[in-house]
C-alpha cells in the first residue's frame, strides 16, 4: 500500500464519512428533542435521491402522492383534535397548508413536466416534496405518543421505517437510480485524482454543519430546541411547545436526510432500500457520540467512513462486520465511563 | 340454507373436481431480487391458460427474496392448492429451501435460479427439481473462452459478498485454472455499498488484463464505474445477471464496452437467421413487449417463459397417463420432463435427461458487448 492508495482511500472515507456525519447529527438531534431513535432517517436519504432521479428522468415522483396522502391524514387527525378542543375555525388554514399546497404542487408537476429545469431548481423541488413528510410523520406517528417510553417510540420508528421501505418500492421500483453529477471537473491533489463532485459533498456537509451550529447558537428556534432537549418539562414551563419543537426537529432531520440523498445520488446508485444501511452507519456514529454529543457524533461518523474505506481495501468481504463490530467496544467504553441517566423517568 | 350447506360440503369434499391443472408460482417480486422477480411475475400472465384442452390455474405468490417465505409458499401450494407442479423461485437460496418440500410431496418443481447447485447432482431430492436458467458454469466457460481467445493472462474478480458472488467465483476460478488464466485478485462488496474504492484500488495494484464483475442487476454498475474513474484501461467483463434495461439506464456511459455472456433472447433480433433459438426467442420477446411496452423485456422473464414452454411440452404427455390432481399425474409429469428432447425455448434448446435437469448446451449463450447503450452481439 503506497501513499497514493492511502490518500485515495482516505478521500473516499471522508466523503462517506461526511454523509454519515450529517445523518448522525440528525439522529442525535431527533433523539435529544423527542427521544425517538429515528430509524427512518435513512429513508429520507433514499426518498430525496430517488425523487431527484425521477425528476431528472422527466417522471412525476411517487412521493408527491405520498405527500398529498400524508397531508389528508394529518388534517384528519388535527381536525379530530380541533373538534374536541372546539377550535374548528382553525381547521381551514390547516387544511389549506396541508392539503391545498401538496395538491397544488402535484397539479403543477402534472401540467409542467420538470424535464428541462436547471439542476438547482430540481433539487429545490425534491426538497419541497420530501421534507414536509418529516413534520407530517411526526404529527401522525409520534406526537400522539410524545410521552411514551423510549422503547415504544423505537417500535413505532421501526414500523414507520418498514412502511416507508414498502412505499419506496411501490414508488420507485426495485431498481436503483443515479442522478447526473453536479460537476464533471476533476483535478489532482498530491498525485491522487479528486472528483469535483466529491469535493462538493465534503464542502456542503461542512457548510451544513456550520449552519446547524449557528441555528442552535444564534436563533430563537434553535435555542428553544436546545432547551427542550435539555429539560422538556422546564422548556414547557418557559412556554416552548413540545409539539412545535418535535415538528421542527423532524423538519430539520428530514431536510438533512434529503440533502444527504441529493449529495450522494450522483456518486453511487441509490435503491429504495439503500437508505437504511446509510442511516445505520450514521447511527453507529451517533452511538459513538452517546446520542447526546454533536461533535463526537460527527467525528464518530467520520471514523466509520474511514474505517469502512480502509477495511474495504484489506478485507472487503468483512467490511460491514468490521464497521458494525465497532459498536461493541464503544458501548463497553461508554457504559463503563459515562454516568448513567434514566431518560425514562419524568 | 340446506342447499348452500350441501354445496359447501360438496366443494370441500372435491375441491378440484373439474381436474384443472394447478400451477403454484413463487417468485421474488419484492426484496433484493425484485428486479428479477417482477419480470418473471409479469411473464406468468402471458403463459398459456389451457394446455391440451385442460384449464391451467396459476397461483402466484411473492416470497420477498426470503427462503423462509418461499418454503411457506410451497407448503401452502401443496397442502391447500393441491398443485400439480411448482414454478420458482427466483434465487438459489429460495429454490434450495423449497427443494425438500417438493421432494417430500413428490411434486415437480421448475426453478428459475441461476446456480447449478439447484439441480446438481441429481439425487433423491433433486430428482423432482428442474430449472430453466443457464447454469453459472455455462456462462463462466463462455467468459473464460473469450478471455483466452483474446490472449489474456491475468484477471481480477470482484463480486457480491453473498451466494451469487461466491458461486460465480468458484465456477470461474475452476474454469480459469484449466485455461491457464491467473486470478490475481479476488474481492467482495455488498449489493447496497455506496463505495468500492478500496477493492478497486487493490485490483488496480495487481494490474490484471481483465476484470470480471460478479454482480447482478444495477449494483454491478458501481465497480465498473469506479474502475473507469480510477483510470483502468483493461477489458471489463460482467455476468449475465446484469442483462436488464435498468443496468443500462443506471450505468449509462460508465458501462460502455462491458463484455458479457447472455441468453440468446437478449439479442434475439441480432441473431443470424439460421440460429435455432431465434424463432422461439422472438416469440417471447414479441409477446412480452406487446403487453409491457417496447424495450421492456429482460433476460429473467425469459426463464419463467421457458418454464411455461416445458409445461406446454410435458403436460400433454402426462395427461395420457393420469388425471391432474393425482400423485400419478405428478409422477408422469416429472418423467415427461426428463424426456424432453430438442425443445426450442426463449433461452436455448432443452435436452433434459435423468442426469441433466437443466438441459441447455452452448446454444443457450452468446457473448455480447454494451455499445451505445444497448446489447450488441459479438459474432
Amino acid at each position: 500500500m503506497d501513499l497514493q492508495v492511502f490518500l485515495l482511500l482516505g478521500q473516499d472515507g471522508i466523503i462517506n464519512g461526511a454523509i454519515y456525519a450529517l445523518l448522525a447529527l440528525a439522529l442525535v438531534l431527533v433523539f435529544a428533542v423527542t427521544r425517538v431513535i429515528f430509524i427512518p432517517q435513512g429513508e429520507f436519504v433514499a426518498y430525496g435521491a430517488l425523487t431527484l432521479a425521477a425528476l431528472q428522468a422527466g417522471k412525476i415522483p411517487g412521493t408527491i402522492w405520498l405527500l398529498v396522502a400524508m397531508g389528508v391524514l394529518t388534517t384528519l387527525i388535527e381536525g379530530a383534535r380541533l373538534a374536541k378542543a372546539r377550535q374548528l375555525r382553525r381547521l381551514p388554514i390547516f387544511a389549506l397548508t396541508h392539503i391545498g399546497l401538496p395538491v397544488a404542487g402535484a397539479t403543477l408537476l402534472w401540467l409542467v413536466p420538470p424535464t428541462n429545469l436547471p439542476l438547482a431548481a430540481m433539487i429545490v423541488i425534491s426538497m419541497l416534496i420530501v421534507v414536509p413528510l418529516g413534520p407530517m410523520l411526526y404529527r401522525v406517528a409520534f406526537q400522539p405518543l410524545a410521552s411514551a417510553p423510549v422503547l415504544v417510540l423505537l417500535i413505532v420508528a421501526v414500523a414507520v421505517h418498514l412502511a416507508m421501505i414498502g412505499l419506496g418500492l411501490l414508488f420507485f421500483g426495485a431498481e436503483g437510480s443515479r442522478t447526473s453529477p453536479f460537476t464533471e471537473i476533476s483535478f489532482d491533489i498530491a498525485d491522487a485524482p479528486v472528483q469535483g463532485q466529491t469535493l462538493l459533498v465534503v464542502l456542503s456537509s461542512a457548510v451544513l454543519i456550520a449552519a446547524l451550529y449557528l441555528f442552535f447558537e444564534r436563533t430563537l428556534y434553535g435555542k428553544a430546541l436546545r432547551a427542550t432537549a435539555m429539560n422538556r418539562v422546564g422548556a414547557r414551563l418557559m412556554g416552548i411547545s413540545a409539539s412545535v419543537a418535535g415538528r421542527l426537529t423532524f423538519t430539520l432531520a428530514a431536510a438533512i436526510g434529503v440533502f444527504s440523498g441529493v449529495l450522494v445520488a450522483p456518486i453511487t446508485t441509490i435503491y429504495y432500500d439503500s437508505g437504511f444501511l446509510i442511516g445505520l452507519k450514521g447511527f453507529v456514529g451517533a452511538i459513538i457520540g452517546g446520542l447526546v454529543s454533536y461533535p463526537v457524533a460527527a467525528l464518530g461518523a467520520l471514523l466509520v467512513g474511514l474505517l469502512e474505506s480502509y477495511s474495504s481495501f484489506w478485507a472487503s468481504a468483512f467490511k460491514e462486520v468490521i464497521v458494525f463490530t465497532l459498536i461493541i467496544p464503544v458501548l463497553l467504553w461508554r457504559s463503563l465511563n459515562a454516568r448513567h441517566i434514566e431518560s425514562d423517568e419524568e | 340454507m340446506k342447499k348452500t350447506l350441501f354445496a359447501v360440503l360438496l366443494t370441500s369434499a372435491f375441491p378440484f373436481a373439474w381436474a384443472d391443472i394447478n400451477v403454484g408460482v413463487s417468485v421474488s417480486a419484492t426484496g433484493p431480487a425484485a428486479s428479477l422477480g417482477i419480470p418473471e411475475k409479469n411473464t406468468i400472465d402471458l403463459l398459456p391458460k389451457t394446455i391440451a384442452g385442460e384449464k391451467i390455474n396459476y397461483i402466484v405468490l411473492d416470497d420477498a427474496t426470503d427462503p423462509t417465505v418461499a418454503t411457506r409458499n410451497i407448503k401452502k401450494f401443496v397442502a391447500e392448492n393441491k398443485v400439480d407442479v411448482v414454478i420458482g423461485s427466483t434465487t438459489v437460496p429460495n429454490s434450495l429451501a423449497m427443494t425438500p418440500v417438493a421432494a417430500e410431496n413428490e411434486t415437480p418443481m421448475i426453478s428459475l435460479a441461476g446456480g447449478a447447485a439447484v439441480v446438481e447432482p441429481v439425487d433423491a431430492k433433486r430428482a423432482w427439481v428442474f430449472k430453466t436458467a443457464q447454469n453459472d458454469a455455462h456462462m463462466a466457460t463462455a467468459i473464460v473462452q473469450h478471455m483466452s481467445e483474446k490472449k489474456m493472462q491475468t484477471v481480477a474478480y470482484i463480486g457480491f459478498a453473498d451466494a451469487y458472488g461466491e458461486g460465480w467465483y468458484k465456477e470461474f476460478a475452476k474454469v480459469a485454472e484449466l485455461k491457464q488464466l491467473k486470478v490475481v485478485a479476488n474481492e467482495r462488496y455488498q449489493r447496497n455499498d455506496t463505495s468500492v474504492t478500496g477493492q478497486i484500488l487493490k485490483i488496480l495494484a495487481a494490474k490484471p488484463d481483465a476484470v470480471l464483475i460478479g454482480g447482478a442487476g444495477t449494483p454491478a454498475v458501481l465497480p465498473q464505474k469506479t474502475l473507469k474513474e480510477k483510470g483502468y484501461k483493461g477489458v471489463i467483463y460482467q455476468t449475465h445477471g446484469v442483462a436488464n434495461n435498468d443496468f443500462l439506464r443506471v450505468g449509462a456511459k460508465d458501462v460502455e464496452g462491458a463484455i458479457l455472456p447472455v441468453g440468446p433472447m437478449v439479442v434475439a433480433t441480432q441473431l443470424p437467421a439460421d440460429n435455432p433459438v431465434k424463432k422461439s426467442a422472438l416469440d417471447y420477446v414479441g409477446r412480452y413487449e406487446a403487453a409491457h411496452g417496447k424495450g421492456s423485456v429482460s433476460s429473467f422473464g425469459g426463464h419463467a417463459w421457458d418454464a411455461g414452454v416445458l409445461l406446454g411440452a410435458t403436460v400433454p404427455v402426462a395427461l395420457k397417463k393420469a388425471k391432474p390432481g393425482t400423485p400419478e399425474f405428478r409422477k408422469a409429469l416429472r418423467d415427461a420432463l426428463e424426456g424432453v428432447r430438442n425443445l426450442p425455448a426463449a433461452h436455448g434448446i432443452f435436452n433434459l435427461s435423468p442426469q441433466d435437469h437443466q438441459g441447455f448446451d452452448q446454444r443457450a449463450r452468446v457473448m455480447a458487448v454494451i455499445e451505445n447503450g444497448t446489447w450488441k452481439l459479438i459474432k
